[in-house]
């Protein structure tokens, strides 16, 4: 059986792509905004220089590192199962993160989320089997932004069983979040032997690691948490127009945060991601559904599995789209992105629910994308060619009568030779579809949300665990200013 | 013959062309052109089509922005010899732009800067992590119109009050005009921190400060 596979590049032009990333680590370097990161490069061979904090990279140094980065991993959810494989060719999917905007059911206009927006995004998610992990989507507003990466956390943690891909918003703040993480994990061995999340950092492009961001990375190697590199260049704006061009800065934004990473513990996990964007030459916008973003997101996967024998695992902002409110483009751009992705193999894609430019988030776009994400995922499951014969007996069986309803073969076969979707997906006939009420897909969603916020269970974490995240919580939203966290919904 | 100059670096400016740009303006020093009528038969001219092309569609941001490059580079070589003439260029308004300490953020900025110039503003474009008290001190010196804060994060577009805070304890809050923007930057918290003028993208911005200046 062949899995389907999409690849821009011939194996020559991804060799030349690594060269010149490795050439541009030494020439013209990466800066570095943060002493620890520069010490470290220094330390080991790199040519730093304090005053304008450019580190010039040797690619033995780097190249040393990409060998000691694992070429696989596991994400476990609460129960300590491994349901997300980063590595090979297997894709999951994980909600867009960070939104500071949410856009209702029937309104053109976003708003501000609240903390009863981010429970019911993750009771939705969790309700959601096509996604595979949950994401700390929604940045809230009813608590102080110095406390709004954590305490999305916080509310994932109480709430969800799916792993989590998160990020920092400071430097101080990952220590919190580690801390939520190994209350429920139980220890930090614990946490580091089966990671529940994965932090994204981001180093901005061109070619530089900021304070927050190298500090994040070499928190997050020491801890053993794994790390997912969001390389972001804007072609044309803060990257190469081209779309080889940008790749090739977007890999040695990678290596330069692989070398930091892995000299600060080497062997720990760290993933090739990105989030990179065409660019809109008439609005200066950043546009994810633009059909160049996502080959980039496909190029710089492909060399990724390419930087050594076996890859790196990859990562990619995928499956969104720029409209404001849900329509038709928002359907189409989300799903081109998807399912190139998934033909690129790019294991773990953020995306489904997020629209506007990565800013904005609504929770019928999830249900929809989560039927894109069930697309894409039985597309990549290929064409089952095992059976033998082919056809000839159960065409043989069935004959000339003509109804294969009635043969075995299809019963055995239906749930898996096709995506089957919900009811989000329209198939009806017309004059059901009429008497149902004439709904398109986003009233449909609409309908959807409300069924499965309503139907999901809480978890039953131990009454200490609850507890002891709550005084995390209550303590460190003090320090922040907040006297009272605000109330949950539920408990 | 000086007619013929003039178009010729109305079209370098159009072409986005800064060398062939800086090297007509110095034909028009050598011959003894008037600076200020190169910049505005020549230079405005060229702009102006810019302006036009990026209107109509036809032109995107990058002739916008090589366009506007060519015009700086033509100017640096006239101004000096405008300078002696006691003569001065005719501007819309004068701004200072940057973006705000504790941001690195700079394409965003760098475009509003751009969209401003082409239009006839003149920017000094103070660059990224700029602190307050810079803000000040150059909209001092330069006798700005407007300040034009960017900051992309939610965390950093905190100091864009701080900014207007420090105008006011320098006693310049009455005499320039504060405009904020960037991807977190709304209207509503333009109005919280008691700014002058928001706009959500480039082309907005030159709205807003045409506004500004009345």
């Amino acid at each position: 059986m062949i899995r389907p596979k999409l690849e821009f590049l011939s194996p020559e032009t991804v060799r030349r792509a690594i060269d010149e990333a490795y050439d541009l680590l030494w020439d013209p370097g990466v800066r570095v905004h943060y002493d620890e990161g520069l010490k470290l490069l220094a330390d080991a061979g790199a040519q730093v220089d304090l005053n304008s904090r450019v580190a010039r990279i040797p690619r033995s140094l780097a190249e040393k590192a990409v060998e000691t980065a694992p070429g696989e991993f596991y994400l476990y959810n609460l129960d300590g199962e491994p349901v997300v494989h980063y590595g090979g060719d297997d894709v999951h999917f994980d909600p867009g993160s960070a939104a500071i905007e949410i856009v209702d059911y029937g309104a053109t206009r976003s708003r501000t989320p609240v903390t009863a927006d981010c429970e019911n995004f993750v009771r939705l998610a969790e309700m959601l089997p096509q996604i595979d992990a949950l994401a700390t989507s929604i940045v809230c507003g009813d608590v102080p932004q110095s406390m709004a990466d954590w305490y999305r956390l916080y509310l994932l943690l109480l709430y969800g069983r799916k792993p989590i891909v998160t990020g920092t918003f400071a430097i101080e703040t990952f220590a919190i979040m580690h801390e939520l993480l190994v209350v429920v994990a139980g220890s930090a061995e614990a946490l580091a032997a089966k990671p529940r999340a994965v932090f994204d950092v981001c180093p901005s492009p061109p070619l530089l690691w900021s304070d927050i961001t190298c500090a994040n990375l070499i928190d997050c190697a020491r801890t053993g948490v794994p790390a997912e590199l969001v390389s972001m260049p804007l072609m044309g704006a803060t990257g190469p127009q081209t779309v080889i061009g940008s790749a090739v800065q977007h890999a040695a934004e990678c290596l330069s945060g692989i070398t930091i990473h892995q000299l600060a513990r080497p062997g720990s996990p760290i993933v090739w991601g990105g989030s990179p964007a065409s660019f809109d030459m008439r609005t200066g916008t950043t546009p994810m559904g633009s059909i160049a973003t996502m080959m980039l997101d496909c190029t710089y996967s492909q060399i990724g599995k390419a930087i050594k024998p076996g890859g790196l695992p990859t990562h990619a902002y995928l499956g969104m789209a720029d409209t404001k409110i849900v329509d038709a483009q928002t359907g189409l751009e989300s799903a081109a992105g998807a399912i190139l992705g998934a033909l690129a193999g790019v294991n773990m894609m953020s995306g489904p629910g997020m629209m506007d430019f990565e800013s904005c988030f609504s929770l019928e776009k999830l249900v929809i994308d989560a039927e894109i994400v069930g697309m894409a995922k039985r597309l990549v499951a290929g064409v089952d060619d095992s059976e033998e014969p082919l056809a000839l007996a159960v065409m043989r069986e069935v004959g000339h009568a003509g109804n294969f309803l009635k043969s075995k073969h299809t019963r055995r076969y239906f749930r898996r030779e096709d995506y089957i979707p919900t009811e989000v997906i329209d198939r009806d006939f017309r004059q059901t579809w009429l008497d149902k009420g004439a709904l398109d897909i986003t009233a449909r969603a609409h309908r959807k949300v409300q069924e499965l916020i309503a139907a999901w269970q809480p978890l039953s974490l131990p009454d200490e665990v609850v507890r002891e995240l709550e005084a995390i919580a209550t303590r460190q939203a003090a320090a922040a200013g907040l006297s009272r966290l605000p109330a949950r919904s539920i408990t | 013959m000086t007619e013929e100059l003039f178009k010729k670096m109305a079209q370098a400016v159009i072409d986005g062309d800064s060398e062939a740009a800086a090297a007509l303006a110095q034909q028009a020093l050598d011959r003894g052109v008037d600076p200020l009528e190169a910049i505005n038969k020549g230079l405005t001219a060229g702009m102006n089509v810019v302006g036009e092309l990026y209107s109509s569609g036809e032109y995107f941001l990058p002739d916008l922005i090589l366009g506007g490059e060519a015009m700086k580079a033509a100017l640096a070589v006239l101004e000096p010899a405008l300078k002696a003439s006691g003569q001065r260029r005719q501007v819309l308004g004068r701004v200072v732009l940057g973006t705000v300490k504790g941001d690195i953020h700079e394409i965003g900025k760098s475009l509003v800067g751009s969209m401003l110039s082409a239009n006839g503003f003149e920017v000094y474009d103070l660059g990224i992590d700029v602190p307050a008290e810079t803000f000040v001190a150059k909209s001092r010196e330069y006798g700005a119109d407007i300040v034009a804060l960017s900051a992309l994060l939610t965390t950093t577009m905190l100091h864009q009050r701080d900014v207007i805070e420090q105008l006011a304890e320098a006693g310049l809050r009455d005499r320039v005009k504060v405009m904020v923007g960037g991807s977190p930057v709304t209207q509503a918290w333009a109005d919280q921190i008691g700014a002058d003028g928001f706009a959500e993208d480039a082309a907005g911005a030159v709205v807003v400060a045409r506004r500004l200046m009345g």
